[in-house]
């Protein structure tokens, strides 16, 4: 493999990363306060659909992500009066809304467009283009690291930008905020957090809501800035494999970025199998690339390398003390 | 807190749910433009007003009495099985790898050959996180999920490179022997009184409902049984009790593993007669729905089972005959999760509160 052929791999990776990462990053809210949110991906699904169509309607991609954030906080919203007001399942709740985005992100859209699900494709302000970083030109003379520059770090749209800020952005709220600890505690213990006079409910609100608006950043680089429209079922797992990049990156913010960028060179990856037989010199088939992600998962899981283990109030709702 | 009467907790309670599922539904029907009534008028039209419709609905009904039935097990032992859909797919390669490769005399001898892989590999495919839960802790909701994405991938891989007979395009394995095909209902003596053309629905549907008496009978009849739902209410009780949690869990799992797996022999060996990509298509996350809307109980299951074919057979009519998206079969299939499973709470309080209003009524009148 050349290096051409390895920054092109850097450069999908990136791309495909992204989506992952600002989802991953929006579990990381909603688990470390303590609601298991398995609706990942119906929440990024919604947010798709509602940006590639309201960036349609107005020819403008920032609209259109607005549009995927409230699209995706309202099912967010259900989330949270279902796990956290009325004490649901958590589990149960995700399941139920990723059903919910999957059936009636397609029955809009068609009722919309017509077009069997889809949106009309994006063309121009309607999508996030690829921007130009700045000095582009006077370092691509130098050798190695200017191509670096050229092809994989400048050229992307402003979202991928943004997701790799929000990991910073993430990892003070968290580490550095009275907030963050307030959502840390909430999560290992609410009842230290109601006894300490701040509300249980209200916290894990605010993070389940979060939830919302960074799965809103992922469905609408989705549908606005990865591909040119929203289609049927477009997130493709993706929810799930952000979940796997949590769990894998044990719950914490810079290691869930290493995770997301290691998920998507393995996406990256899959999209080039000439290049991976190259590379080992033995045919590797494209679907046990796919399930490479799925597959780290439950080793770590497994506690193979190294233990897993999710925030302890996770999964229960929280009854105050009568 | 008030409870309910049994009556209400047993009927009313799903019901409301599955009103308030239906309303939304209409809403949505009504939202993108289109007649709710209408909708409901085909629907009933295309699956329940003749024999033909009747032979689609209990065939999908079939698959999702197993794949529900498999989520109550595990349910009973605090174990929420949301792989139901990848042990289904490997419950057809378990039919393939008994159909394709043994010449067998009669569709008798095969059922029960292929019911044993259908079962074995479904099992199998939940054993891993079974064991993961026991033994490493590691939760079975996601290790569950995963393993549908690592099914999905296997099963792609299995019928492009391995089973695909050579010269053909699409991903599936060649037919299974014609000894092999079961008899739909309208090859059967009696029955092909009623289903005169062919339909789906096959003798797997019988299976399915002894399956259900089955499950019933070892939930509530045996030892195993009891140590199922004892460790499901309480694991630090069970444990006290002597029962063995990692033997349990294995048990529950490797039967719910087993069920979904079975499902394999309606749609792989009794309806397409060969593995094709997807086969499960879906089905074993009905099996979530169908299991909670009834309420856990075999019972319950089967007509849940029955409500769903309906909804099924009577959501690809809209697809044929309406503008209505077949999708949304999804989105109802959403809302009954969403009420029935994770806002259960919320319809018992409201009913809870509404009992409260009648039995002060009764009391004053006194």
């Amino acid at each position: 493999m050349d290096y051409a052929t390895l920054l092109q791999l850097l450069d999908s990776t990136l791309r495909l990363a992204t989506p992952l990462l600002l989802a991953c990053l929006a579990g990381l809210y909603s688990e470390r306060a303590g609601v298991f949110d398995i609706g990942l991906e119906g929440k990024m699904l919604t947010a798709a659909m509602c940006a590639g169509a309201v960036a349609f309607y107005t020819g403008n991609a920032w609209v259109g992500a607005v549009a995927g954030i409230a699209g995706s906080m309202l099912f967010a919203l259900i989330h949270g009066v279902t796990s956290i007001t009325f004490r649901g399942n958590q589990l149960i709740a995700g399941v139920a809304l990723n059903f919910l985005a999957s059936g009636m992100t397609v029955l809009v859209a068609q009722s919309l467009f017509g077009q069997g699900g889809r949106t009309p494709p994006l063309v121009g302000d309607a999508r996030f283009n690829p921007i130009e970083l700045p000095f582009t030109e006077a370092l691509s003379g130098i050798p190695f690291f200017g191509a670096l520059y050229r092809d994989v770090i400048s050229g992307h749209s402003i979202l991928v930008y943004a997701a790799f800020g929000i990991v910073a952005l993430t990892w003070w709220v968290l580490y550095r905020t009275r907030y963050g600890l307030r959502l840390r505690a909430v999560g290992e213990n609410p009842a230290a957090v109601d006894t300490a006079g701040v509300s249980v409910v209200g916290l894990r609100f605010s993070a389940v809501m979060v939830t919302g608006i960074l799965c809103g950043l992922a469905g609408a680089y989705m549908a606005t800035a990865l591909q040119a429209g929203f289609g049927k079922e477009m997130t493709a797992g993706r929810g799930y494999i952000a979940l796997a990049a949590l769990i894998f990156a044990k719950w914490r913010p810079v290691q869930a970025m290493y995770a997301c960028l290691l998920f998507g060179f393995f996406q990256a990856l899959a999209l080039r199998p000439d290049v991976v037989q190259s590379v080992v010199q033995v045919k590797v088939p494209v679907p046990f690339l796919d399930a490479l992600p799925y597959i780290l998962t439950v080793l770590v899981l497994a506690g193979f390398v190294g233990k897993a283990i999710p925030p302890r109030a996770g999964g229960e709702p929280y009854v105050k003390e009568r | 807190m008030d409870r309910l009467p049994r009556w209400a907790d047993i009927a009313l309670v799903p019901f409301v749910s599955l009103s308030l599922a239906a309303i939304i539904s209409a809403l949505v029907i009504i939202a993108i433009g289109q007649d709710p009534w209408e909708a409901i008028t085909v629907m009933v039209q295309g699956s329940v007003m003749n024999a033909y419709g009747w032979g689609f609905t209990l065939y999908y009904a079939t698959s999702f009495i197993f794949t529900g039935l498999a989520v109550t097990v595990a349910f009973h032992a605090g174990l929420f099985n949301i792989g139901g859909e990848g042990q289904a797919q490997l419950g057809g390669l378990g039919v393939a790898m008994a159909l394709l490769f043994i010449p067998w005399p009669h569709w008798t001898i095969a059922l029960v050959a292929a019911a044993c892989g259908a079962a074995l590999f479904g099992a199998a495919w939940a054993a891993i996180p079974a064991y993961l839960q026991a033994r490493r802790g590691s939760h079975i909701v996601i290790t569950t999920i995963m393993f549908n994405y690592i099914a999905a991938s296997l099963m792609i891989f299995m019928l492009v490179d391995v089973l695909r007979p050579s010269g053909q395009m699409d991903p599936a394995t060649a037919n299974f022997p014609e000894a092999t095909n079961l008899p739909s209902f309208n090859e059967i003596p009696g029955l092909n009184l009623i289903f005169t053309s062919g339909v789906p629905a096959n003798v797997t549907f019988f299976i399915a409902l002894a399956m259900a008496v089955v499950v019933w009978a070892l939930l509530w009849r045996t030892r195993l049984g009891y140590q199922i739902r004892a460790y499901g209410k309480s694991e630090p009780a069970a444990r006290y009790a002597g029962i063995n949690p990692t033997r349990v869990i294995m048990i529950a799992m490797l039967i719910s593993g087993g069920l979904a797996g079975l499902m394999a022999i309606n749609n792989v060996m009794g309806e397409a007669e060969r593995l094709l990509g997807n086969s499960a298509s879906g089905a074993g996350f009905i099996g979530i729905a169908v299991a909670l809307m009834g309420r856990n109980h075999p019972v319950g299951v089967v007509l849940a089972a029955l409500l769903f074919g309906f909804l099924f057979q009577g959501g690809a009519e809209l697809g044929l005959w309406t503008r209505i998206p077949i999708e949304l079969r999804t989105v109802v299939q959403g809302l009954v999760i969403l009420f029935t499973g994770a806002l259960d709470m919320m319809v018992r309080m409201l009913l809870i509160r509404i009992f409260a209003v009648f039995r002060a009524r009764k009391l004053e009148a006194a």
